[in-house]
C-alpha cells in the first residue's frame, strides 16, 4: 500500500464498482477496498449461511432449504429495465460477457383487492380486467398520442406542451379514470408517489416510452435479471476495473479518512498503514452513516427509511399463473398510502435459490412508526411465508458534492424497483470527480485468438 | 463433420506463480521475463484439436490480479468447466495456497469440474522446493490431473491443456456441452448486445 493512487474507492456496491470500472478504463490508477470479505456491499447477494448470519446471528439455515451454494439472495430488490441506462452501461463496457440475463416473467399491478398482469401483448390487453371497454379506447388514444409525439412536429402535439403542461392535464384531456392513472403513473412510469402529476409531463412521458420500449424488447416484462443474482453486477464491473489495472482488497478495515489542515482529502488509513490518493469515492457507510460524525465532519444525512422483507416461499405467488419471477406494484392510492409497495420475486430459474423455492422481497418507503404493518398488504399477497427477514434501512445522501475536499460520497440504494437512479448517481459522481460528463466509449475487444 | 466443444477454463493460484505466463505461452506461444500484469487481456481463447478431429475451444479467464489480496470474485470461477490450479515448484507455500483453492472449488464449483494441478517454473529445478512425488501424491488423493510446466521454455504447457481437453467431453454433463444454463460460455438467456429491433416502433408499441 505504499504507492499513491489517483482514486481510492471504498465499498464494492454496484455504484462504486461501475465508477471504479469506468475510471480504470479511463486510465486512472484505482485502489478499491471493502471492509467485507465479499463483493457487493449493500447490493450484495448472499448465500444462505451469510443471510442467516446477517439476520439471525445465532441461527443457522434449516437443512431442508438445500445447499448453501444454490442461493444468492439479494439484499436490495431491483430489476434491470431492458432499455434503461444500466443496460447501456453494461453493453458499452462489454461486461455483458461475464454475465447472463433472463427475463422477469411478468409485471403485475394491484387493483381493488386483486392483482392483474400489466399487459405485454395485444391479446393480453384486450382481455385485461384492468380497464373497461370504453376506458381501453380512451387509453389507446392516450398511448397513441405519446407514441407519435415528435418534438419538432407540432401537428403531433394536440395542443399539449410537455414542458409546461402537467400529466394531470393530459390525463384529463384523454378522460382517463383514476384507476387508469394509477396504473400508468405507478405500474408503467414507476413513480413511487403521486407528486409527478402536477409537474411538467415530459419526465412521465419519457418514463412511459422507456417502459413500453423495454416491454417490446424481449416480450414478457420490461425487466431483465442477471443469473445468480444482482450481486453479479458489482463483481462484473470490479473485474472490468481489475483488467484495466485496478487493485482490489476485500476484508480490509478502514479506520480513517485522512484530511489535511484545510479539510482536503489526503488518504485512507487502515490500521497503521495510510494509503495516499488524490480522491476518494465511497458509499455512505464509510463516511459516518449511522454515526454522529466522521472525523468531526458530517458528510452524509439521512433522507428517509426503507423497509424490506425478504420472504422465502415454497410456492409461486398466487394469481401470477405460477410465474417463475415477477414484480407486483401496489399503488399508494389503493392502500391509502403516500408511497407504493413493491414485491419483487425471483426463483431457481434465475439460479438464486434451490428448486421449488421462491424468494420475494416486499418493500416500501417507511411512513409510520410501525413499518412492518405498512408492508402487510404486500405480505398478504404471498401466501404462506416459510421464513422472513425484515430490515429497516436508512437512506443516506452526501452533504456536499465533494469538489472542495475531494471526498465523493455516493447515495444509498433507494426504494425504486430498478437501477435508473443508481446510474444517475454514477453519472453525477463521475462528473463531480472528473469534471467531465461520462462518455461511454466502446471498449477494445480483449484479445481474441 | 467433427465435433466442437467450448469450455470455460479458469486459472487459480497464488500471485506470481506464473498463471498469466502460462496463458500467454499456451495462447500466443510467447514469454516475457519482465511482464507485469497485462492490462485489458484477461480473456483469451485457444482451440485444441484432438487426434480424432474433435476440437475443444477454451475460453480462458485469467484472474486480472484479483487473487492478490483475497479479492477474487466468485463470479470468476462460477460455471467453470475446468480449472488449472498453479503453484510454483520453487515455493512450498504456493502449493499450500493451491490446495486451499482446490478446496474452494470442491466446495463451490460444479462437481463435474475438471481440475488440473500444475507445478510451474519447472526450468528452475535447481531451486526446487516441491518434489514431484509430493505433488503427484496429493493430486492422486484428490482425483486431480497433475503436471509440471515451464511457461518460460514452454515445456509441458501444451500437454496439460491437451490432457484437460481429452478429459473434458467425457466427464462434463451433456448440458454443459450443448450449452445449458450452467454451461459457462454458451449463453441461453436474453442477449443485451443485440440491438433492440423493436425500438424504432415497428412493433405495436403499447398494447393497452
Ligand atoms: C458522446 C456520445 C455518447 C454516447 N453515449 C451513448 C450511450 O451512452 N448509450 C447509447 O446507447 N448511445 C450513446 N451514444 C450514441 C451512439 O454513439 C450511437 O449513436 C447509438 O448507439 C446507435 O448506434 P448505431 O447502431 O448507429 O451504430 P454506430 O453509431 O455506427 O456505432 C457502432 C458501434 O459503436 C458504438 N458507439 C458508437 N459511438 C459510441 C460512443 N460515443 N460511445 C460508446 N459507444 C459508441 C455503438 O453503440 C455501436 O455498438 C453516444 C453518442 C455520443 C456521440
Ligand atoms: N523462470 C520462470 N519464470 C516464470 C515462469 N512462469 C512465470 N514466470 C515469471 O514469474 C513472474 C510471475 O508470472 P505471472 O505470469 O505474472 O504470474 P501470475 O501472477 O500467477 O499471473 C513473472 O516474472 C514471470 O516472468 C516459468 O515457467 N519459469
Ligand atoms: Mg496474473
Amino acid at each position: 500500500m505504499d504507492e499513491e493512487y489517483d482514486v481510492v474507492v471504498l465499498g464494492t456496491g454496484l455504484t462504486e464498482c461501475i465508477l471504479s470500472g469506468l475510471l480504470s478504463v479511463d486510465g486512472k490508477k484505482v485502489l478499491h477496498m471493502d471492509r467485507n470479505d465479499y463483493y457487493g456491499g449493500d447490493s450484495a447477494s448472499l448465500n444462505l449461511t451469510q443471510l442467516y448470519r446477517k439476520f439471525r446471528p445465532d441461527g443457522s439455515p434449516p437443512s431442508e432449504l438445500g445447499r448453501d451454494r444454490d442461493y444468492a439472495i439479494d439484499l436490495i430488490p431491483k430489476f434491470i429495465i431492458a432499455s434503461g441506462e444500466l443496460t447501456k452501461i453494461l453493453v458499452h463496457t462489454d461486461v455483458t460477457r461475464y454475465l447472463e440475463f433472463k427475463q422477469i416473467a411478468g409485471s403485475y399491478v394491484y387493483r381493488d383487492g386483486r392483482i392483474s398482469k400489466v399487459p405485454s401483448t395485444e391479446i393480453e390487453a384486450v382481455r385485461s380486467p384492468l380497464m373497461g371497454l370504453f376506458e381501453k379506447r380512451r387509453a389507446k388514444k392516450f398511448f397513441e398520442f405519446l407514441q407519435s409525439w415528435k418534438d419538432e412536429d407540432p401537428a403531433t402535439h394536440q395542443g399539449i406542451n410537455l414542458d409546461t403542461d402537467s400529466m394531470k392535464t393530459i390525463y384529463e384531456k384523454f378522460g382517463l379514470e383514476p384507476g387508469t392513472q394509477d396504473f400508468i403513473g405507478h405500474a408503467m412510469a414507476l413513480y413511487l408517489d403521486d407528486d409527478y402529476k402536477t409537474k411538467p409531463a415530459r419526465e412521465a412521458y419519457e418514463r412511459i416510452i422507456l417502459y413500453t420500449s423495454s416491454m417490446a424488447r424481449y416480450g414478457k416484462s420490461p425487466y431483465i435479471y442477471p443469473l445468480y443474482g444482482l450481486g453479479e453486477l458489482p463483481q462484473a464491473f470490479a473485474r472490468l476495473s481489475a483488467i484495466y489495472g485496478g487493485t482490489y482488497m476485500l476484508d480490509k478495515h478502514i479506520d480513517e479518512i485522512v484530511t489535511d489542515a484545510d479539510g482536503k482529502f489526503v488518504g485512507v488509513r487502515s490500521g497503521t498503514e495510510t494509503v495516499k490518493a488524490k480522491q476518494v469515492i465511497g458509499d455512505p457507510s464509510y463516511f459516518g452513516a449511522g454515526h454522529d460524525t466522521e472525523g468531526g465532519k458530517v458528510r452524509v444525512v439521512e433522507e428517509g427509511k426503507v423497509i424490506r422483507a425478504i420472504c422465502i416461499l415454497k410456492h409461486p405467488i398466487p394469481g401470477t399463473d405460477d410465474a417463475d419471477s415477477c414484480q407486483i406494484i401496489i399503488p399508494q392510492n389503493q392502500v391509502n398510502r403516500r408511497n407504493d409497495i413493491y414485491v419483487a420475486m425471483v426463483s431457481s430459474t434465475h439460479n438464486v435459490c434451490a428448486k421449488d423455492v421462491y424468494v420475494a422481497i416486499v418493500s416500501t418507503i417507511v411512513e409510520t412508526k410501525n413499518p412492518e404493518q405498512e408492508i402487510a398488504p404486500g405480505l398478504a399477497l404471498l401466501g404462506p411465508i416459510y421464513d422472513k427477514f425484515v430490515s429497516v434501512t436508512s437512506l443516506y445522501t452526501p452533504t456536499s458534492t465533494g469538489e472542495s475536499d475531494n471526498v465523493f460520497v455516493t447515495r444509498s440504494y433507494d426504494a425504486t424497483s430498478h437501477f435508473e437512479t443508481v446510474v444517475e448517481d454514477v453519472h453525477a459522481v463521475y462528473k463531480r470527480a472528473t469534471g467531465k460528463d461520462l462518455v461511454l466509449k466502446k471498449r477494445e475487444a480483449e484479445g481474441e485468438s | 463433420m467433427s465435433k466442437q466443444f467450448q469450455f470455460k477454463l479458469v486459472l487459480l493460484g497464488e500471485s506470481a506463480v506464473g498463471k498469466s505466463s502460462l496463458v500467454l505461452r499456451f495462447v500466443k506461444d510467447q514469454f516475457d521475463d519482465y511482464r507485469e500484469s497485462t492490462i485489458g487481456a484477461a480473456f483469451l481463447t485457444q482451440t485444441v484439436t484432438l487426434d480424432d478431429g474433435t476440437s475443444v475451444k477454451f475460453e480462458i479467464w485469467d484472474t486480472a490480479g484479483q487473487e492478490r489480496y483475497k479479492s477474487l470474485a466468485p463470479m470468476y470461477y462460477r460455471n467453470a468447466n475446468c480449472a488449472v490450479v498453479v503453484y510454483d515448484i520453487t515455493q512450498t507455500a504456493s502449493l499450500e495456497k493451491a490446495k486451499s483453492w482446490i478446496r474452494e472449488l470442491q466446495r463451490q464449483a460444479d462437481p463435474s469440474i475438471v481440475i488440473a494441478l500444475c507445478g510451474n517454473k519447472a526450468d528452475l529445478a535447481a531451486r526446487r522446493q516441491v518434489t514431484q512425488e509430493e505433488a503427484q501424491k496429493y493430486a492422486e488423493e484428490e482425483g486431480l490431473m497433475w503436471g509440471e510446466t515451464s511457461a518460460k521454455t514452454g515445456e509441458g504447457v501444451a500437454d496439460i491443456f491437451t490432457a484437460i481437453a481429452k478429459k473434458l467431453p467425457l466427464t462434463a454433463p451433456p448440458s454443459a456441452r450443448a450449452g445449458g444454463a450452467r454451461a459457462g460460455p454458451a449463453k441461453t438467456g436474453v442477449d443485451l448486445n443485440k440491438q433492440a429491433n423493436t425500438q424504432g416502433g415497428q412493433n405495436e408499441p403499447c398494447n393497452c
